[in-house]
């Protein structure tokens, strides 16, 4: 097989020819290893999606050649994975520089899952610092390029986990979604991406966020990669107190048609601030659900539109807390010739942290402060709760929600940096989902001025398997074409 | 016990005089469980290994570990709370502490807030305000001459202590005199000891206590500005440094000034305190629910689990020995409340060969001779005297095989070199002597050297016997029963 017939292979059809014998999976990962290690070394003129490239196959790869790859369900596939995920020995930094060179004694749990599955390591992706941020334009390791234009953003903060897919690097990748992170760079970026189900995939490992609302999830060229991937993520893991048994096991989309299946339109996320592009290619996306025999109907979610204030209250709050641990005693960077233990701490937060970081720390520590709680921390719940009763509300009525996943097609490199609240805007369809802990797909739906525009689809907890079919379906009458971003 | 446990809270503090200030206290003690791992990690706890062995990514704080509750120590803080008699929270939340310390891995301690696992009780006199669940910080080793992290040379982190599951027991501050602190405090380790969930040993900071300080005029209701004392590492220490405070807050007070709210070291060195942080310095801890742990439901099979575990408390072992074995309250009390002599003394108590014999002689044998000889605080078990032997003892001494005054000899030979009462009795020649002709001779030859005293006896004087008994017992090498000799001297001498 030529190396651009395996380039159009997606990571299933790849994992189906390992098991046929057709394909080896070192072949497979030499492919993909020599394109991202080309991207890795290009620096600034290529897209800059790697923070870390294996240099060879891993040795299960080069040594089990023949049945042993394709006994196992990832079947040797090569996976990219997030930077924030542990991995042992290899360096996993967050996208920061507090963390620059740090090397885990220990590997993420949803990572060891997928190894034993057999996926093999291949590179470790670039992401904005901590995950905080939705252009990746906040990674000390600089900016992640969108393949369908290179002056413009991928999205974040999976920002390189979006563009090495899309862009042919990596088969495969796993991402995070606090608020979108995973959701809204793959619908920039021209592919699929899912959050699932709040506790579906174990945590321990995920250099933490906001721990409330972290969740891993797969970035994959098309639905079916991602249920493969999803299934052989999910389950409990006894090291992660808050994840969940998945109550049954995660199938593979075959649907078609649409028929029976009704879905929800919010007013409140399909109208004002959403880019016109965008609305219209969503509205196109509706008629082809029509097409297959869908119902299409509104739907109120009245508490959505706080969702982002209250994101914005809740993620900083859990963060200045979960980054507290980087203080340059242990770990990571420590700021030199200290004057005394205070001025340690100062400089080495000060000078490890980038200033979006530093932001959603101070925003943060000061809604956790003594006499703020309630009205901010406490109030922000509050609203999550409600807006969790919205959903319980609107899924008693429909079976899915659809809106577009990003307001916005992918914009210019540096175009949001001044203006936060504007970036954070990028997340106002996907935050509500987040805080509601349920599941929701990006997938591509079609072009606006040549850029992707992503469809995200949403369903109650742990409907993972409806919720794929129903993308798998929708999936298959949209017919986005990605290829032109694999060059 | 002294006789300030008992002190009411009308009394006035440190014996000063009615009418003046009263002192109020009350505790934060911190327990460290003796589950078999940490808190919220695999780890086993540790025992004096070697620096930074018994750590893992959860320990040590690591980017992306995440805690776990341990079970065990959820089951130890009910099995508190049962022996307090406090209301289990059927759903208690963690909370995030946060601080930046080099002994805080994470930047925050997980602990309990506004929903802790056991809420109010009472041990004794004192009412319990809470009982929570934490982990505890790691240890700070300072390098260099003070000891302390001011003027250290460097300080180095030991993580093996960091995550030791701890539960907290705050008191109401019912409390009014360092005496009455430190003996409620032993009552309470006893408690805890007797549960089994804690070594509750100070010195290796097993239990610690802090100490809540206030004054305000006697019998007031409402309370003054208090001192948190942090820390003392003994009874001793505690005594000490409560004392002090009260001193330094009543000289404070009657020399016209007010008493600041801050956080105060006590030095059992000097005897000095020092301010550690004032009101305005204190910390912002920022509590908010720890979102990587569930609430803790307790839901019944656990407290059902937690109730069979339960061994007999002391108040209730007191009354028992009070009412079923037939003790007076004080020894009832002493037994119960060192809890290593109550099972000492009911080891002896099973071996008694004779069931009707009185069990406060034994008691007071145990009490008394036996932990006069072995120096307070020692656990009789761990002596040379066997339950058994001091039983026989003091059988012997109750069937008048043995003087008491030949029974104290035999108990210092057990002391020394352990072994059976009878033989040592049969080896000293220890045996009472019968009333027969020669203790009568003894006696006879007793009055002949004291004709003073005999006189004096005679003539109505009951105390002049004493030099006569004492040359009756010199004689007999103290085998004579005093009784039997008594009424020799009062026979011969026809009273």
């Amino acid at each position: 097989m030529s190396a651009t017939d395996i380039l159009e292979l997606t990571a299933s059809a790849a994992a189906a020819e390992i098991a046929a014998g057709s394909l080896s999976a070192a072949e497979l990962f030499d492919v993909y290893q020599e394109r991202a290690a080309a991207d890795r070394a290009a620096g600034d003129h290529g897209l800059n999606c790697f923070t870390w490239v294996a240099e060879s196959a891993p040795e299960a790869v080069v040594a089990d050649k023949t049945a042993g790859n394709g006994a196992r369900p990832l079947a040797g596939v090569p996976l990219a994975v997030k930077d924030l995920f542990c991995t042992e020995g290899v360096p996993s930094q967050s996208g920061s520089r507090i963390l620059e060179g740090y090397l885990p004694p220990y590997t993420a749990s949803a990572v060891s899952r997928l190894s034993a599955a057999g996926a093999s390591l291949l590179a470790k992706t670039n992401q904005d610092e901590f995950a905080m941020g939705s252009s990746n334009e906040n990674s000390a390791y600089g900016p992640v390029r969108n393949p369908w234009d290179r002056s413009r953003v991928p999205g974040g903060s999976s920002g390189g986990s979006a563009a090495a897919v899309a862009a042919g690097l990596a088969p495969w990748a796993l991402g995070t979604d606090t608020g979108g992170s995973i959701r809204q760079p793959a619908a920039l970026c021209g592919i699929v991406g899912l959050k699932p189900t709040y506790g579906a995939v174990s945590r321990y490992g995920m250099i933490a966020f906001a721990s409330s609302l972290d969740q891993a999830g797969p970035l994959t060229r098309d639905v079916g990669d991602a249920a493969l991937l999803l299934r052989e993520m999910v389950g409990r893991d006894e090291r992660d107190a808050t994840s969940l048994q998945f109550p049954h096991p995660i199938e593979l989309p075959t649907a078609e048609r649409l028929d029976g299946v009704t879905f929800g339109v919010p007013e409140e996320l399909t109208g004002e601030g959403i880019e016109a592009g965008v609305l219209e290619s969503f509205h196109a996306a509706l008629d082809r659900a029509r097409d297959l025999g869908a119902q299409v109907r509104e739907v109120h979610l009245a508490h959505a539109p706080h969702a982002l204030s209250a994101y914005y209250v809740i993620a900083p709050a859990e963060a200045s807390s979960n980054l507290a641990r980087f203080d340059g005693v242990r770990y990571g960077y420590r700021a030199e010739e200290p004057r005394d233990l205070l001025d340690m701490y100062t400089r080495t937060r000060h000078d490890g942290f980038g200033a979006e970081v530093r932001r959603r720390i101070m925003l943060g520590t000061y809604a956790l402060s003594s006499g703020y709680y309630d009205a901010y921390y406490g109030r922000a719940q509050r609203v999550r709760t409600k807006i969790s009763e919205d959903f319980r509300t609107a899924f008693a009525a429909v079976d899915f929600i659809l809106t577009p996943t990003a307001p916005t097609v992918a914009f210019g490199l540096g175009e949001k940096t001044g203006d936060p609240l504007s970036m954070y805007l990028s997340d106002y369809c996907t935050v509500p989902m987040s805080l509601a802990g349920i599941p929701a797909i990006s997938i591509p739906c079609g072009l606006s001025r040549g850029l992707p525009v992503g469809l995200q689809v949403a369903g109650s907890a742990f409907s993972e398997n409806r919720l794929l079919d129903v993308a798998h379906a929708l999936e298959g009458a949209l017919a986005f074409d990605g290829s032109p971003a694999r060059v | 016990m002294s006789d300030t446990a008992n002190a009411s809270s009308t009394e006035t503090p440190a014996g000063g005089p009615p009418g003046a200030l009263e002192a109020v206290i009350g505790l934060e003690i911190h327990v460290q469980l003796a589950t078999r791992t940490k808190m919220f990690c695999g780890c086993e706890l540790s025992f004096g290994e070697p620096p930074n062995t018994r750590t893992c990514p959860v320990c040590l704080g690591l980017p992306g570990s995440l805690p776990v509750a341990n079970a065990r120590a959820v089951h130890f803080g009910l099995m508190i709370g049962l022996a307090l008699g406090s209301e289990l929270a059927p759903r208690s939340i963690f909370h995030r502490k946060n601080y930046f310390y080099p002994d805080l891995p994470k930047g925050y301690q997980i602990s309990q807030y506004d929903e802790p696992l056991c809420l109010g009780g009472s041990l004794g006199e004192v009412r319990i305000h809470r009982v929570h669940l934490e982990e505890d910080a790691a240890k700070l080793i300072h390098v260099g001459a003070s000891g302390r992290i001011h003027g250290s040379d460097a300080s180095i982190v030991d993580f093996n202590r960091g995550g030791t599951p701890l539960a907290e027991i705050v008191t109401e501050p019912d409390l009014r005199t360092p005496e009455q602190a430190s003996e409620w405090l032993r009552l309470l380790r006893t408690t805890l000891r007797q549960l089994g969930v804690s070594d509750v040993n100070m010195e290796e900071g097993s239990l610690r206590c802090d100490a809540n300080i206030s004054l305000r005029p006697a019998g007031a209701s409402e309370l003054g500005v208090k001192t948190e004392l942090k820390n003392m590492n003994s009874f001793r220490f505690i005594e000490r440094g409560i004392r002090a405070e009260i001193a330094r807050q009543e000289k404070l007070i009657l020399g016209g000034g007010t008493v600041v709210q801050e956080t105060l070291h006590f030095d059992p060195g000097s005897g000095a305190i020092t301010s550690l942080r004032s009101k305005e310095e204190a910390h912002d801890y920022r509590y908010f629910p720890e979102p990587d742990l569930l609430p803790v439901r307790i839901e019944q099979a656990m407290i059902d689990a937690a109730s069979a575990d339960m061994t007999e408390l002391p108040a209730a072992r007191a009354e028992r020995l009070r009412v079923e074995v037939g003790l007076s309250a004080e020894s009832a009390r002493l037994l119960a409340f060192r809890g290593e002599l109550g099972d000492y003394f009911e080891a002896a108590l099973a071996a008694t060969a004779d069931p009707a014999a009185p069990a406060q002689v034994l008691a007071n044998w145990v009490t008394g001779e036996l932990v006069s000889r072995l120096g307070e605080g020692e656990d009789p078990a761990s002596s040379r005297v066997r339950p058994e032997a001091i039983s026989a003892l003091v059988g012997l001494v109750a069937e008048k095989h043995v003087s008491v005054g030949a029974g104290r000899q035999v108990l210092d030979r057990l002391v020394a070199d352990g072994g059976d009462p009878e033989a040592i009795v049969a080896a000293e020649g220890l045996a009472a002597m019968d009333g027969g002709d020669e203790l009568a001779g003894i006696v006879a030859a007793a009055l002949e050297a004291n004709a003073d005293a005999a006189t004096r006896v005679r003539e109505g004087n009951p105390k002049a016997v004493g030099p006569i008994v004492g040359y009756v017992m010199r004689e007999t090498k103290g085998r004579a029963d005093g009784t039997e000799v008594s009424r020799l001297i009062h026979e011969q001498l026809g009273i």
